[in-house]
């Protein structure tokens, strides 16, 4: 899943999906957590996928609101374009 | 008092580094008096070093004064070392007196220019430079001097720096002096590696002891040192340089190109004189280059007009009588020789400066005439340093040494009656030449008219020369012996038909035809002169010998030419392309690495990924 | 419970996977919620119930439909998709899936040799509880200090000041802005500069 997550994040050009393969990604850490956590019968796992949780949540907040910003500036959600670098 | 050796070439060396460092600040009495006043102590004390000399002669003739070792590296230690004989004194006082003269002279001649104390400091440093090499104990400091006096030629040849065409003597002078400097070079090393030492005195025993009679190694060696000194000599092939490089100072020309630099050549030769003797085949060259350098130049010295030229190609071919007497073993000779030329030659190139000071810059002889009431002192110096120079029988010092020298190419062991012959003809050319010059310009109607007149301290010097012009040459007896303590004694062979007193009538004869057809040809019937030149065979014999026999025309082609060729195919050097490919090679990696610089972020999330995969995959299958 | 586990993880990755390809972007987003919903049936059977409730409540219940709410805000419509059909060539598809086809076999070699099955017993919420106002009570702390820091910032970057239109101040034109003259206390402002 997360060799998924990494593939749609390289080859997507719109910002929204971007950042939902970031969450498909962050998903699939938070998984490998759980099992690991699991197998081991620890509390552990659940602990820090929780944290990755509410880490997920933050990130998100903060990314859409980044996002309509750049939505009012660019127009476009293009990633390609939200370049002002010169070469 | 002969320790004070060393004060000589140190006064005129620290005179120089005063003037150049504070000359301008200096009024010009002071830089005057700091210049000739440096000169004046040199000579006073050179001739109490000679008084001491003479009167209580140290062991074998000879007094060595070291002041440091110069460089010791391996077995190599040349010093800083101060040789005396009675050769190097000889050469001393001359230098050094003939210099103080020109120096009170040049104190008048020069004081309008506005590079009054750079002229000083350059001339100071030029005299320093000539004692050094005359002085010098080792070959490697006597090629110290031989350098210095060749940058002090190029500075003072260039002296008016603001007109190109004297910078471009100054540079002809240097590369000419140049390619004789690397044939002497290249002897210094021969007889460094073949001898293992450079003093002088040493390289001749030892050359003695190892080397036969005509060995290839001697006979190399002193071809090459011949070719340094026919280079600094101004002689064949390489006598290109002088005439242009009248185009410095008067003073200048007389000091370095008559009297002192250009006798360095003859000093060398002089000095390194076992070398030679042991390689008769470069003895012979020495003779040949004299005595063709003295027919070339006499043909040039007739056709010229320029007086300061006319002067020029005297001094190649007078210094060419000094090699014409090395080669044939008249050592004693040629140093006699060059004693009275630096007299003559001198005052005739002061009386020059005069006359072309008074005439406000006029050079040309055509265009003078009738000084002779005009300007009485500098008429009659000039006329007894010509009749000196020509040889006027019994009076004048010239006679008894140029005479000397014509004999002995006949009488000499390796004399050759050739050499006579051209000896003889040589002295017609003089007279007919120098006479020339003095009716044209003393003789006939005015014709420039006379504006500024010589101060004292132009005259005293030329009434002093004129002087020792007469007198030298009673000195004849007591200075050839006083050198057979540092020369061998010239060995006559080929007495039989013609004896000396022969010889001399025959000299005198010569004399007085020149001076004849001088009178005819440039006073009572000057259009004859247009005759000659009319005739097609006359005029290009005259244009032929005015340009030097063509030798600038074939250096041209020959030299200049093909190297200017070579450096326009290089000029965008390939050398320097190593250089600029390093420069391209930064430029490119810095293309490189900004274009990764795209500021996209799928383009740096991927750079990221694939790195982070490449280091994962490494650690996990490595 | 082994075919439980099978199926619900085909289902997730099947829905990832067709969340990559989708055109539309509403389209992709229920993808990903299937996806999710997957994922947590597998910590359910895992033996992990109190983060499988959390992941369907939060994951796919909170943040999912944050995304929806702005893309809906955003009104993309038919034209992003027409964008998005340029945009995904085939081509485009190559480095990446060799990029990650490396992870996943790295991820394969290192997994190997695990033999420990599913079962055990579950994790229960209790412990959860209990290892979180334990050892890791400094990490609630700082999650929720996290949480109020995203906060404050996605109100602040997502305000819209009404009316006024917005002062662009791009950095590359410079008339536009007054000249400060050097002045590093009014540098980047639009107040041209005191003369001193």
């Amino acid at each position: 899943m997360f060799s998924l997550g990494l593939i749609s994040l390289l080859v997507r050009r719109n910002l929204i999906f971007v950042l939902m393969s970031l969450e498909v990604m962050l998903n699939a850490a938070g998984l490998a957590f759980v099992v690991a956590g699991s197998r081991w019968h620890q509390a552990d796992g659940q602990v820090v996928f929780m944290f990755i949780l509410a880490m997920a949540a933050a990130e998100v907040a903060v990314g859409l609101a980044l996002v309509l910003q750049i939505y009012r500036r660019f127009k476009s959600l293009d990633v390609d374009e939200l370049s002002e670098m010169r070469g | 008092m002969i320790s004070l050796l060393w004060l000589i070439p140190v006064l005129p060396f620290a005179s120089a580094l005063v003037l150049m460092l504070f000359g301008p600040r200096f009024s010009p009495r002071m830089t005057a008096v700091v210049g000739v006043g440096s000169i004046g102590l040199s000579a006073l004390i050179t001739i109490f070093v000679a008084v001491s000399f003479v009167s209580a002669p140290p062991a074998d003739s000879s007094y060595t004064q070291v002041l440091w070792t110069w460089i010791n590296v391996a077995g190599f230690e040349p010093q800083i070392g101060l040789y005396l004989d009675a050769l190097s004194l000889v050469m001393l006082l001359v230098v050094t007196f003939v210099a103080f003269l020109i120096h009170i002279y040049s104190a008048e001649f020069m004081i309008a220019d506005e590079g009054y104390s750079r002229f000083f400091a350059y001339m100071n440093l030029f005299v320093a430079s000539m004692i050094t090499l005359l002085l010098g104990n080792n070959l490697l400091l006597l090629l110290l001097g031989w350098e210095s006096v060749g940058l002090c030629s190029y500075l003072l040849i260039g002296f008016w720096y603001r007109d190109p065409a004297n910078g471009l003597a100054a540079r002809k002078a240097f590369i000419v002096t140049r390619v004789g400097d690397s044939a002497m070079m290249l002897g210094l090393f021969l007889l460094f590696t073949q001898l293992g030492t450079l003093r002088i005195q040493d390289v001749m025993q030892r050359a003695a002891e190892h080397w036969h009679s005509g060995s290839t190694y001697a006979v190399v060696a002193a071809l090459l040192l011949l070719g340094g000194a026919v280079g600094k000599s101004a002689q064949l092939p390489l006598q290109v340089w002088l005439p242009d490089a009248m185009a410095g100072p008067t003073p200048t020309s007389a000091l370095l190109h008559a009297a002192t630099m250009v006798t360095a050549g003859v000093y060398l030769i002089a000095r390194t004189h076992v070398l030679f003797s042991l390689a008769p085949a470069a003895q012979f060259a020495v003779a040949f280059v004299g005595a063709a350098t003295l027919l070339l130049a006499g043909f040039s010295a007739l056709t010229q007009h320029d007086i300061k030229r006319v002067l020029a190609y005297s001094t190649v071919s007078q210094i060419g009588y000094m090699f014409l007497a090395l080669g044939v073993g008249a050592w004693q000779a040629a140093m006699f020789h060059f004693v009275t030329h630096a007299f003559f030659k001198a005052l005739l190139f002061l009386g020059a400066g005069v006359i072309i000071n008074a005439l406000d810059d006029e050079h040309s002889i055509f265009r003078m005439g009738g000084l002779r009431k005009e300007m009485p002192v500098a008429f009659w110096t000039f006329l007894i340093a010509g009749c000196s120079l020509a040889g006027l029988p019994f009076i004048t010092a010239g006679f008894f040494s140029k005479d000397l020298i014509i004999w002995e190419a006949w009488s000499a062991e390796q004399g050759h009656p050739g050499f006579w012959l051209a000896g003889m003809i040589g002295a017609l050319l003089t007279s007919l030449y120098i006479f020339r010059v003095i009716f044209r310009v003393f003789f006939g109607p005015l014709s420039t008219p006379v504006t500024k007149r010589p101060g004292y301290r132009m005259t005293v010097p030329l009434l002093i020369l004129a002087f020792l012009s007469i007198v030298g040459g009673y000195l004849k007896e007591p200075l050839l012996r006083f050198l057979d303590l540092a020369l061998p004694q010239t060995i006559e062979a080929h007495a039989s038909v013609l004896t000396e007193i022969r010889s001399e009538t025959i000299a005198g004869a010569v004399f007085l035809i020149g001076v004849y057809f001088a009178y005819v040809f440039d006073l009572q019937r000057r259009s004859l002169v247009d005759v000659l030149v009319a005739n097609p065979t006359g005029r290009l014999l005259h244009e032929w010998w005015f340009a030097d026999w063509g030798c600038d025309w074939l250096y041209d082609k020959a030299f200049v030419r093909p190297f200017i060729w070579a450096t326009q195919i290089n000029k965008s050097d390939f050398v320097d392309s190593f250089y600029t490919g390093i420069a391209r090679l930064a430029e490119l990696s810095y293309r490189g690495l900004s274009s990764t610089e795209t500021g996209r972020v799928r383009w740096y999330a991927a750079a990221m990924a694939a790195g982070s995969v490449l280091f994962l995959a490494l650690v996990i299958f490595l | 419970m082994e075919l439980t586990f099978y199926v619900a993880a085909a289902v997730a990755v099947l829905a990832t996977s067709l969340m990559l390809t989708r055109l539309n972007v509403v389209h992709a987003l229920l993808d990903l919620i299937v996806s999710l919903l997957g994922v947590a049936v597998v910590f359910y059977v895992l033996g992990a119930p109190f983060v499988a409730a959390l992941e369907a409540i939060v994951y796919a219940g909170a943040i999912m439909v944050l995304f929806l709410f702005v893309v809906m805000m955003l009104n993309l419509g038919r034209h992003s998709a027409e964008e998005e059909r340029k945009w995904l060539t085939p081509g485009i598809w190559a480095g990446p899936v060799l990029l990650a086809g490396i992870l996943l076999i790295d991820v394969v070699y290192l997994s190997r040799g695990s033999t420990a099955g599913l079962g055990g017993g579950a994790v229960g919420p209790k412990e959860v509880a209990i290892a979180l106002f334990g050892p890791y009570l400094i990490g609630v702390e700082l999650s929720s200090m996290l949480l109020l820091a995203g906060l404050v910032g996605a109100y602040h970057v997502g305000f819209r000041k009404p009316e006024k239109p917005e002062i662009q101040h791009d950095t590359y034109s410079l008339e536009r802005r007054a000249d400060t003259s050097g002045d590093l206390v009014l540098a980047g402002t639009d107040q041209p500069a005191r003369t001193p």
